[in-house]
């Protein structure tokens, strides 16, 4: 019997998209009954989420003052406490489910399979190696309970519209005193996020200063859409670390993807493969970044950005 | 003797594109440029930044693979590392293996922190940190930028993906690095010469009574579908009405 335990998301008051992008990743196990773990202070708002989205059977509330913030140290003896009966036990491929997951499966004793793209039956997984230069297909024992990452820019996010009932759950755990949070300093703004938005502008090298990097912001917001970075971008300082987008940082699977002044090596390649229309625009011909480009604009970034910002105003 | 045990992984270098072997079971290896794990680097020069500071005395880097990966254990050698303990075997090493051979490895050493990369650049799969965390019952901060050390504790910013979050954690404790933690040094000749006389100890997974796990069987290795490549447009106006025509606008 498939039971798929699906670890959530959130920050105390919204789910995160990855968490309904790991529903339509579980219900393509054949036959699988879907649970959500919701670990929070208190997880009213967000347990009713999760019990909205399409494909769930039901949602374990878990409230506990510990689970005020992410702490893998604090949330993994719970998982493994939920985990007894699952067949399966899956996170998002973000920094919260690559951090926490691993410390599940070892402590359940199990494998964990990293960044599922595709599942071809309960124990068959497809996976990305060498940042995404090669696909493994990988089996893991029938016998044996297997511990997931999702990798969400592989998926649709299951819609709303579910009813599933809530139940709450204390599992028994011994939580560590060994781990405190201190705090979290968040570069976000009222943009979209990086990681569910439609539309993405990023920069790379060639902006050239912080002070040039905010030309991106402009256009974004002409467009509605994200900012991302290159990681030299992020190196050089242009940018924080948050909007690395690549190998290393977000993978991400946006509608249209604008990479201005990003040359377009494999490692930020890896982050934007499955965008559905990429856009170049770079003084170099010879960048790698049109070798994948579906639309490819050679020139001035500094005099091609107000030219499409004042060709978005005008329509 | 205070110390740091930094464990190093051998990887095909970050600049080789890597091939897919035409039976489809991995990628060629053979005759490829094989380097530390980037990361991993990281991991190393942090651990000697602390030790340079009178943090701890000692820098001691492992690694679990064949002969070959006493190079990179040179190299680490070269850049500071005080020894080096290679953990010898030619079989597959899963993530949780790795966390088993550390862990035993940790039990010996007594290190107040491991330092290891967030992920290794061949298999992608950033488990092996969080795994000894959890086997060894202690803390983890993973994707450290920035770590301080004071009585006892480790304060830690984690690059997240809201941005940057800090965490205190009781020593000893796993870190796994992210790539602006630090720049890695250059290795200088003459510390190559020195780094022969360091010793390097080998053992077997045996000797530190881990049995491999093989629980992930690879069926099959594939090259990624391939992106078409697009057309080029002459300027603004061409690319605007080029989107606008995709809808995309």
């Amino acid at each position: 019997m498939t039971r798929v335990l699906i670890v959530a998301e959130h920050d105390g008051a919204r789910l995160n998209p990855s968490t309904a992008k790991c529903v339509t990743c579980a219900r393509a196990l054949p036959q699988a009954e879907v649970v959500v773990a919701v670990l929070a202070a208190d997880g009213a708002a967000v347990s009713a989420q999760a019990a909205a989205l399409t494909g769930v059977n039901s949602v374990l509330r878990v409230d506990h003052p510990a689970n005020a913030h992410t702490l893998a140290a604090m949330w993994a003896p719970q998982i493994v406490a939920l985990a007894k009966g699952f067949s399966h036990v899956f996170g998002p491929s973000t920094t919260f489910g690559k951090d926490l997951m691993p410390r599940v499966a070892a402590l359940l004793g199990v494998p964990q399979v990293s960044d599922v793209m595709a599942v071809e039956g309960a124990h068959r997984f497809r996976r990305p190696v060498y940042a995404g230069n090669a696909i493994l297909t990988v089996e893991t024992p029938a016998d044996m309970t297997i511990v997931a990452t999702v990798r969400v820019a592989s998926y649709e996010a299951s819609p709303g519209g579910g009813s599933a009932p809530v139940e709450t759950a204390s599992p028994a755990a011994e939580l560590p005193q060994h781990t405190r949070f201190v705090s979290v300093s968040a570069g976000s703004s009222d943009r979209p996020d990086l990681q569910a938005a439609n539309r993405v502008v990023s920069g790379g090298r060639a902006l050239g200063s912080a002070e040039n990097f905010k030309l991106l912001f402009s256009l974004a917001d002409k467009l509605g859409a994200a900012v991302g970075a290159s990681r030299a971008a992020v190196d050089a300082g242009y940018a924080p670390n948050d909007l690395q987008v690549g190998q290393t940082g977000k993978i991400i699977a946006p509608e249209l993807y604008i990479a201005i002044g990003i040359s377009g090596a494999i490692q930020h390649l890896t982050g934007i493969k499955d965008a559905r229309t990429i856009v170049a625009i770079n003084k170099d011909a010879e960048a790698p970044i049109f070798e994948v480009a579906d639309l490819g604009l050679v020139g001035d970034l500094f005099a091609i950005i107000p030219e499409l910002e004042r060709l978005l105003s005008q329509q | 003797m205070s110390r740091i045990l930094v464990c190093i992984k051998r990887v095909v270098d970050y600049n080789v594109r890597v091939r897919i072997k035409p039976d489809g079971s991995g990628v060629v290896t053979d005759g490829v440029k094989m380097s530390i794990n980037p990361f991993d680097e990281i991991a190393l020069e942090e651990a000697l930044r602390i030790r340079e500071r009178g943090a701890v005395q000692e820098v001691v880097v492992t690694s679990i693979g064949p002969a070959d990966c006493q190079q990179q254990l040179r190299t680490a050698l070269a850049m500071g590392a005080d020894r080096a303990i290679l953990v010898q075997t030619d079989g597959a090493v899963e993530p949780l293996t790795a966390a088993r051979t550390f862990l035993a490895l940790a039990r010996r050493e007594q290190p107040e922190l491991v330092i290891l990369g967030k992920q290794a650049i061949d298999d992608d799969n950033n488990q092996t940190g969080q795994m000894l965390a959890a086997l060894w019952e202690r803390p983890q901060a993973t994707f450290a930028s920035r770590l301080e050390l004071k009585d006892g504790k480790a304060t830690v910013t984690r690059e997240v993906d809201a941005g940057l979050e800090t965490i205190e954690i009781e020593l000893p404790a796993v870190i796994t690095t992210d790539l602006r933690l630090n720049e890695p040094r250059y290795v200088k000749l003459p510390e190559i010469m020195k780094a022969k006389k360091k010793p390097l100890d080998t053992l077997s997974l045996q000797d530190l009574d881990v049995t491999p796990s093989q629980h992930l069987k690879v069926v099959r290795c594939d090259p990624p579908p391939q992106r078409q490549k697009g057309v080029m447009v002459k300027d603004a106006q061409e690319l605007f009405s080029a989107l606008k025509k995709k809808g995309l606008l």
